[in-house]
């Protein structure tokens, strides 16, 4: 929490001590009005005091009102200012930090919980700065205000005030020891009663394929029965804050009278007692705010976990440093343009323990086709994620256009690839800025229109694009729900067409789309694009069986490169491969 | 590939109620029926009528208990101030009024905690029931419903709205009723003690609640926006770094932060005007009872001098003031969080008013020692009316046989599977099982035909043991053990530190085609006569693909069984192909009969696997 609070800059500090000073001074004013009650008392009280006495008492009184009611809402203007102002900041640090990080540390936090530290978390901290904050300056400046004032008076009434106060810890204590750990779970249990709710979703036909209505309803109705219980104590701890808090409150007030009276009935002097009473009419005014000091220390502790939690979360974030850094060069070397080289390379998960892959040495010449094959878990997607440099090599070198690729601006670098995943992306927009997604690719700007068409062209995506309402400028959704898998797949391909790179890496990006659109869709990009070096993971023989050179893979090594045919000759586990996938009579 | 696979959706994103200042930090939604909703919602209450009842004489009697102490510290202090001034302090007489009070007090604090207690209980029982009522209801809508991607976001969001409906059922019902009681019960001692310092004690409640009322309504507009502008940039940021590989590849950085900094500016906007709108209301009230404070005192110190009361009124009313002053703002407050409340409640009773599938009750026909005959006899269907796309389908599977479902992606493979398994009800003709009309028998009797391997690999949070039993009652071990055996999973199993009882989850190590196995193994203790298979295996490496395609083989004996097709090896042994074009059943035959007949599906033969054919 400190942690986080020393991110802050130097408007946000300001913010803060101005925020402090005003509440100092609400405090003040507000305590200064009972002061002018016990004088107003001592007047009524007092034989021949003039009515413009009281008047003036009142007048002042009002008048500190008043001023308390502006400083509060300076106070809360500044507070807001303070919530608002850290919220952004924090936010928009987050969220730099993650663009910057590199595959590595998305993969140390995951996406999911990036997404709730940089949203969830960032709103818990703001709602704590502009709840808590005040709450946490407010609690001892009133209690020490409120201790000055009934500094001096009568001890036995300060006795009794400590005893409320106790009453009230005592309340406090308990419900932060049963209650707020009950409601801390009721995240979680909400969690599994949500999971229930969506596996029955997610499964339905499963669900009712199986006849097994009755379990999942018994399933969720336990989940249930778990929550409701949890809630019910919760609940009933917490509610008995409040009237332990009116009784305490009350009661003082009733003590302080009770007391008062004795000590009046054993004052002779008149003048003496009527000091007495004067300061026990208000005395129960300092006592209960300092009661309710007290008692909001219930609700900063039940929010300061939960914020140090989030808290901690963000600091996580903050404090990593994005492992891949820019090189200086913009360009790659004279005359290399279009070649891939890998010398050597190994590479290791960042915490694993095992080698992914290992000792891999090839070169893609300009123009030709490399595909990788191999069971899952060969390193395929890995090896030709280190050339655009997601990840770095652990060992050994990769050079694009003769020159290393940590030597590259990651602009630069990422500039001379069109890239397609496995798993299509879209974004929010339209088939257009999807398609012409991005920044420092080779298209060309003069005739982007143009670009666009022939781009979904030879994706094969023009048929059912130019079916799309609005053609080109067809909204896509938010992760591109209203487009098929297949569908997308095409406008990701169409993305890395426009990009006119030199360098295609294509990562299992046509195992999604059926036979027919494959073959067609390589045929067309062979045609277009002839001089530009593709990348080409695959799981089907089919899909790469013209390409220049195969390289097969097996647990991070290359264990045959070739072409097809060769390779069917030579390298058993590429002929596994394909005896798997064509029966062998087709084969021969 | 990034080594986590991020789909849209999947962060936990636990909604921000804000704590402190209800019905203000929110949005308040207004109900479309309010009427409507509430009746249902009183036939939710009934059933716990007499808690509810008990809750509120509670809160009631508290009230008028705790009303009598200000009167008696008036008393107090009248009987202080006299004997101040004669000399001598009647203290028996104030202890004796002083435990009176202190007894009043305590006794009112019991009954509101009992209040809340009853109350608690209530409204979490009334929140379960509905709860359970939703998730009993999912099962009992057709499937059809579901294919609306909206359908399932709703019902995710029917789960909180259940919340948003206890959380103010508890709190604001019991707030009214206390409010209400404080008011009256106030203004009813007010008016006893002092008829003109009551005056200024209501004109100063009303100035507040105006003031209030006002703010509440200004604030509206930030609040919503704020809302607005906070979910579209968690949008973006979502949505951004699901993508990022994507983002850094085609150096998008730029373009997204540009985005992220254009709405985080609105944000922060609407962030702190909203918050500081709905702070002024604070000062303003804390300003309220300040004045109400001095005004009595001003008051009520110059009536005392003209003798018209006495001081000890004076030291009651300030408490008064107090006590009067808040339940006017609780009320407005509360009268929001009901609001809101109601519109939860629409939603929630839409969901339970969906249709439901038709009551098949009355159908006591079985169908028993299944021989796994299949009759397609003219069947229709189209998934909405107006578009029929299955016209006129005929064909006789013999038990035992093999029917293979071919065709292009999208081209509707999983709709037979759904008229099969009656998901979706036949628009005319009839299928029939062993002879017996499907729309004869329940829903039920029909799936006990089937087993059925998806290829959606669908697993849930739970042990090995119980995703492979499922919902079969009674399964031995030794059964699980053998299916697990026939699939070829018992050893990776038993290799398990916890063996069957291994919990999975979100990130269990299970591979594609584990879990694919697991699904048949699931099959296999279901041991229906009839097979749905979908083959589709594009997620498996070629290894284990192989030991699936093992296990479907062994599934598939003995069995009438539906495979929607990709192997060769399946196509060609099938007994019947279908072939499916846009959602339509277009050739029937077997391989050879189709390839002869030089249609759809021999242009779809010819194009698959040309490669492969020319070596």
């Amino acid at each position: 929490m400190i942690k986080i609070l020393k991110r802050m800059g130097r408007l946000e500090w300001l913010l803060m001590l101005c925020s402090i000073l005003l509440v100092f001074g609400q405090v003040y004013m507000d305590m200064r009005i009972p002061d002018y009650m016990s004088r107003i008392t001592k007047l009524v009280n007092t034989e021949g005091s003039l009515v413009s006495d009281i008047w003036d008492a009142g007048l002042r009184m009002l008048l500190c009102a008043v001023i308390s009611m502006c400083i509060s809402f300076c106070s809360g203007y500044v507070s807001s200012m303070l919530a608002a102002t850290f919220s952004r900041n924090l936010r928009s640090k987050v969220f730099s930090a993650v663009e910057g990080f590199s595959l590595e540390e998305i993969d140390r936090f995951s996406t999911a919980s990036l997404i709730t530290r940089s949203t969830n978390d960032v709103t818990q901290l703001q709602n704590f700065i502009s709840r808590g904050f005040t709450m946490i300056v407010r609690a001892p400046i009133s209690i020490t205000v409120a201790l000055s004032k009934i500094h001096g008076k009568h001890w036995q009434w300060s006795t009794l005030t400590c005893g409320a106060v106790v009453l009230v810890l005592c309340a406090v204590v308990f419900v932060m020891k049963y209650a707020h750990p009950r409601f801390r779970r009721m995240q979680f249990l909400t969690d599994d009663l949500n999971r229930a709710m969506r596996e029955n979703l997610t499964g339905i036909r499963v669900v009712r394929a199986y006849n097994a209505e009755e379990y999942q309803e018994k399933k969720f109705s336990n989940a249930n029965d778990i929550l409701t219980d949890n809630h019910m104590k919760a609940q009933r701890a917490m509610s008995v804050m409040h009237p332990t808090m009116r009784f305490a409150n009350n009661g003082l007030t009733i003590g302080i009278y009770l007391i008062g009276a004795f000590i009046i009935a054993q004052t002779p002097n008149y003048s003496d007692a009527l000091d007495t009473f004067s300061e026990m009419v208000v005395f129960s005014n300092y006592a209960s705010r300092i009661l309710f000091a007290f008692m909001s220390l219930n609700m900063i502790f039940n929010m300061l976990p939960r914020a140090q939690v989030s808290a901690e979360r963000i600091n996580a974030v903050l404090d990593t440093k994005a492992s891949i850094v820019d090189g200086p060069q913009e360009k790659g070397l004279e005359g290399q343009e279009g070649t891939i080289e890998f010398k050597n390379v190994s590479f290791r998960y960042p915490g694993a323990e095992g080698m992914i892959l290992q000792d891999i040495s090839f070169t893609a010449k300009k123009g030709e086709t490399v595909a990788f094959i191999g069971a899952t878990g060969s390193g395929k997607s890995t090896l030709v994620n280190l050339v655009p440099r997601f990840y770095d090599a652990t060992e050994g070198q990769i050079l694009v256009d003769g020159r290393d690729v940590k030597e590259y601006t990651q602009t630069a670098l990422r500039g001379l690839i069109g890239y397609a995943p496995q798993r299509a992306v879209l974004f929010t927009g339209t088939v257009t800025s999807n398609v012409t997604y991005g920044a420092g690719g080779g298209a060309n700007p003069e005739n982007t229109e143009e670009e666009i068409r022939k781009a979904v062209e030879i994706a094969q995506a023009r048929e059912f694009v130019e079916k799309m309402p609005g053609g080109y400028d067809a909204d896509i959704s938010r992760g591109g729900t209203n487009v098929s898998g297949g569908q997308k797949q095409r406008l990701s391909i169409a993305r890395a067409v426009y990009r006119r790179p030199e360098i295609y890496i294509f990562d299992d990006t046509f195992s999604a789309l059926d036979y027919k659109t494959d073959r067609v869709l390589r045929a067309r990009l062979k045609a277009e694009t002839a001089g530009v070096t593709t990348l080409l993971v695959a799981q089907r023989i089919g899909t790469i069986r013209d390409a220049d050179k195969i390289i097969v893979l097996d647990e991070g090594k290359i264990v045959g490169m070739g072409r097809h045919e060769e390779l069917m000759k030579t390298c058993e586990v590429y002929q596994e491969i394909a005896y798997t996938q064509l029966s062998e009579e087709e084969l021969a | 590939m990034a080594k986590n696979d991020y789909q849209l959706g999947q962060a936990k994103m636990t909604n921000n109620r804000g704590g402190g200042g209800r019905g203000m930090g929110r949005i308040i939604e207004k109900p479309k029926d309010m009427k409507g909703t509430i009746k249902i919602l009183l036939q939710y209450l009934r059933h716990f009528l007499p808690l509810f009842i008990i809750a509120f004489s509670c809160a009631i009697i508290s009230v008028l208990f705790q009303l009598f102490g200000p009167d008696n510290l008036s008393k107090i202090t009248n009987l202080i101030n006299d004997g101040m001034k004669a000399g001598s302090v009647d203290t028996a007489a104030v202890v004796r009024l002083s435990v009176l009070v202190l007894g009043f007090y305590l006794f009112s604090s019991l009954l509101t905690y009992a209040q809340s207690f009853t109350l608690v209980t209530a409204t979490q029982n009334i929140m379960r029931k509905m709860r359970n009522d939703i998730s009993h209801k999912l099962n009992r809508i057709p499937l059809g419903r579901f294919d609306s991607a909206s359908f399932g976001d709703l019902l995710s969001r029917v789960t909180n709205d259940v919340d948003t409906i206890g959380m103010s059922l508890n709190g604001a019902t019991s707030e009214v009723v206390t409010a209400f009681t404080t008011f009256i019960g106030c203004t009813v001692m007010m008016l006893l003690s002092s008829v003109w310092l009551t005056l200024i004690a209501v004109l100063c409640a009303s100035i507040g609640f105006f003031m209030m009322n006002l703010i509440i309504h200004r604030s509206q507009k930030f609040f919503s926006r704020r809302q607005r502008y906070l979910g579209e940039l968690n949008g973006h940021v979502e949505e951004m770094y699901a993508g990022h590989i994507i983002v850094k590849a085609f150096n998008g950085e730029e373009e997204s932060t540009r985005e992220f900094e254009r709405l985080n500016a609105l944000l922060y906007e609407n962030n702190w005007k909203s918050q500081f709108i709905s702070g002024i209301m604070n000062p303003i009230m804390e300003f309220l009872g300040n004045f109400g404070y001095v005004a009595v005192c001003v008051m009520g110190a110059l009536m005392v001098q003209h003798g018209m009361i006495r001081f000890g009124t004076v030291i009651a009313f300030i408490l008064y003031v107090r006590m009067f002053t808040m339940p006017l703002t609780q009320v407005a407050q509360a009268a929001t969080t009901l609001q809101s409340a109601i519109a939860a409640a629409e939603r929630v009773f839409a969901f339970l008013a969906e249709e439901e599938m038709e009551d098949e009750s009355g159908k006591t026909e079985k169908i028993e020692n299944t021989n796994g005959l299949v009759e397609f006899d003219h069947v229709k269907f189209g998934y909405v009316p107006e578009r029929t796309i299955i016209h006129d389908f005929s064909t006789v599977v013999q038990p035992g046989q093999k029917v293979a479902i071919v065709g292009p992606t999208g081209a509707g493979k999983t709709t037979l599977v759904n008229l099969l398994m009656r998901f979706y009800e036949i628009d005319g003709g009839q299928i029939r099982i062993d002879g017996i009309n499907t729309r004869d028998v329940t829903r039920e009797e029909v799936h006990r035909q089937f087993c059925m391997v998806l290829q959606d690999t669908w697993l849930f949070e739970g042990t090995i043991r119980e995703n492979i039993v499922y919902s079969m009652p009674d399964v031995p071990d030794e059964k699980v053990v053998e299916a697990c055996k026939a699939v070829g999973l018992h050893h990776f199993i038993s290799s398990l530190p916890d063996g069957y009882d291994t919990k999975l989850n979100d990130d269990s190590n299970l591979s594609a085609g584990q879990r694919q196995l697991m699904t048949i193994a699931r099959a296999m203790i279901e041991d229906a006569p009839l097979l749905i298979l979908d083959e589709a295996t594009s997620s498996v490496d070629t290894r284990t693909e192989q030991i699936v395609q093992n296990a479907m083989d062994q599934l598939t004996e003995g069995r009438t069984s539906f495979t929607i097709a990709h192997r060769l090896s399946t196509i060609r042994n099938a007994d019947v192909i279908l072939v499916m074009k846009d959602g339509d059943i277009v050739e029937t035959g077997t391989h050879d009969e189709l390839l002869e007949k030089g249609g759809f599906y021999s242009e779809l033969w010819t194009s698959q696997f040309v490669n492969a054919e020319a070596i």
